[in-house]
């Protein structure tokens, strides 16, 4: 029971992680309709600038502003270049358009930075401790109460400033929201900015937890599973589906891993999303669909 | 919608199909063939048959599967790599376990194999539709890749899940030398991107590309989804599993599970994103893209960057430009490089009479 209780709680932490990208996603899927595949470039992007920029000599805060600005003046770039030229395209291009994206980002980061391996140090100790039996990793913990933080936060912005009213109005209907005099290239900025935002907060958690190096990039394909199974167009969402993804792919590895050899841990979060999938088509949060031809 | 096109310019094809005009396309055709059975073999020296053409053919036929499943029946995937594994480790199997097995038979029993396990990874389609759906296309991609490494049987027991190619013997023809390669992954692709040509023309064409255009309105007027869908899937994953095959067998001779992995699964996405979706020629043009622009890459960098750019930075530019080049077709020219093609013809028959 004790090294139940373990497995699973390292494994919701772990799930919290997950979120912390998945997040990224929901924000601009919710403002754009844009399935954005770069977001883990963009995370691999924050992290491998703000470690360089300490590197380079640069105190914790100063960089973490430069970083700041740095994922700011990209998502600008990305809205003037990008996505202003794809307006009205198929969803699918769109798509696309972010693979191309993320290689962009992924060739520009390693190319101003290096490809080597980054040790980030945030001052908090990844020793575990022991709550009542269970040991808890400390960063986990903060990590937690971080991605907790943001959702609190992401949610009064979406749902009691103006600002979030804007960014629902353009999720809901672009035209409709064009029509009543909302600026959508605005509102496309802000969202690209704040996952900018998000992704830089992910990096740097991720980073102190795995190194900062390329593979940094591939928690994309861990987020996935997280968001398909809490619904595309839901924050709350990515939450509760990183934590049944973190449980079970967890629980997974300890309990049937060993009965099929081991290194279930890539596929089985997939094959989870689609049994969810297969009961629920739009994830649990997702919104339903109505088809009219 | 940028996927009609294609469509487009076949009806416009089919509509041109005057007498001459079919005596102009079977000598251009004839033409072509003649090039790729005769001229070729006859000049080309083993590098460029090695390392050029077999893997633009293969590729090339990878991406026509591809294409056939996410540009004309709409169902995206991003498990091209996990099917052709399928293909290439279906066909080693077969060879090794079934005595006197002709080649050409290993490598069909190798895309069977391959469409069925497409049918069972596309089930899911009929319920998930749009992004969801590449939930199924991973789950196949990150699946068959672990269970060709951790099952040894796959492999024979090799001690690395690492393949190797039988005696590449066709009709008592060794086809093992690069030129003999060639010409067995030329006979090979030709054969199926007819048979795909006319697949997509036909009523099964038709019949996808209403699915992809909206499968609620292809319903409302009778065709069956389920089936059309899974046909797709089974097509496709047959048409990557050929083409694994060949990858394995005719291009490295010897290939391992992670040979298949996601990042080939992207390439071949590239492919068809670059020479167009929704058409036969396209993926032609997306590999011919695909293979030369790392050659290219690296010649300019070594001739005019000597000492400047070190390999490992050119890999990252290589990324930078590749990502960059991406983002320019789909704003420039959505339906890719074929779209250019046929402009470019329609252009060149009307003149001098129009200017552009």
């Amino acid at each position: 029971m004790q090294f139940f209780l373990e497995v699973l709680a390292g494994g919701l932490l772990a799930g919290v992680m997950y979120s912390m990208v998945a997040i990224g996603f929901v924000l601009i899927y919710k403002a754009s309709g844009v399935f954005n595949f770069a977001q883990g470039s963009l995370v691999l992007f924050a992290a491998l600038t703000f470690v360089s920029l300490v590197e380079h000599g640069l105190g914790f805060w100063v960089a973490l502003a430069i970083t700041l600005l740095a994922m700011l003046a990209l998502a600008v770039l990305i809205e003037r270049v990008v996505l202003r030229p794809l307006v009205n395209r198929p969803p699918i291009t769109l798509f696309m358009a972010t693979l191309g994206l993320s290689f962009m980002i992924e060739g520009l980061a390693q190319t101003l930075w290096g490809a080597q391996v980054h040790g980030l140090e945030l001052g908090i100790a990844d020793t575990p401790f022991e709550v009542g039996g269970v040991m808890l990793s400390q960063l986990d913990l903060f990590a937690a109460g971080t991605a907790g933080a943001l959702v609190l936060v992401l949610g009064l912005l979406f749902n009691k400033t103006r600002l979030g009213l804007a960014l629902r109005s353009v999720a809901d209907d672009p035209l409709a929201a064009l029509a009543v005099g909302i600026d959508l290239r605005r509102v496309w900025g802000v969202v690209w900015a704040v996952s900018g935002l998000v992704a830089l907060v992910a990096g740097l958690l991720w980073g102190a937890r795995v190194g900062v190096q390329f593979s940094l990039s591939l928690i994309v394909l861990k987020a996935l599973p997280v968001l398909i199974i809490g619904g595309f167009s839901s924050v709350a969402g990515t939450i509760v589906g990183g934590l049944i993804i973190g449980a079970t792919e967890k629980l997974a590895e300890v309990y049937i891993g060993p009965a099929v050899g081991g290194g279930i841990e890539n596929w089985f979060p997939y094959v989870l999303a689609l049994l969810f999938l297969l009961a629920r088509p739009t994830g649990l949060f997702g919104e339903p669909r109505v088809e009219r031809v | 919608m940028s996927l009609a096109v294609g469509a487009e310019i076949s009806g416009a094809r089919l509509r041109g199909v005057a007498v001459g005009a079919a005596t102009r396309r079977a000598a251009v055709l004839a033409a072509g063939a003649l090039i790729a059975f005769g001229v070729v073999p006859a000049i080309g020296n083993d590098y460029w048959f090695s390392a050029i053409l077999v893997p633009f053919l293969v590729l090339s036929l990878a991406g026509i599967g591809l294409n056939i499943l996410t540009g004309y029946a709409g169902q995206l995937s991003l498990g091209s790599a996990a099917f052709m594994a399928v293909g290439a480790f279906a066909s080693y199997n077969f060879l090794l376990r079934v005595p006197h097995l002709p080649l050409l038979a290993a490598f069909a029993l190798g895309g069977l194999t391959a469409a069925g396990v497409g049918v069972v990874f596309g089930l899911p389609s009929l319920r998930i539709k749009g992004f969801y759906l590449i939930v199924s296309t991973l789950a196949a991609q990150f699946f068959v890749e672990w269970a060709l490494t951790k099952f040894g049987w796959f492999s024979n027991h090799n001690a690395s899940g690492v393949i190797s190619a039988p005696p590449l013997v066709v009709l008592g023809q060794d086809l093992s030398s690069p030129r003999g390669r060639y010409l067995l992954t030329l006979s090979i692709v030709v054969a199926l991107t007819i048979a795909a040509r006319n697949l997509v023309h036909g009523d099964r064409g038709r019949n996808w590309m209403a699915v992809r255009d909206m499968d609620t309105a292809a319903a409302v007027i009778g065709i069956p989804i389920l089936k059309t869908k899974l046909l797709a899937f089974a097509t496709s994953s047959f048409y990557c599993g050929v083409a694994g095959a060949l990858w394995a067998f005719a291009y490295l001779g010897t290939v391992e599970p992670h040979g298949f992995d996601l990042s080939r699964s992207f390439q071949v996405l590239f492919i068809i994103i670059i020479g167009g979706l929704g058409s036969v020629a396209g993926p032609f043009l997306g590999a011919a893209f695909i293979v030369l622009l790392p050659v290219l890459m690296s010649i300019v960098a070594g001739r005019f960057f000597a000492g400047v750019i070190d390999p490992g930075h050119l890999e990252n530019i290589q990324k930078l430009v590749f990502g960059g080049l991406i983002i320019f077709f789909l704003i420039k020219e959505p339906e890719g490089l074929a779209r250019l093609l046929f402009a470019a013809r329609e252009r060149v028959r009307r003149w001098p009479l129009t200017r552009r």
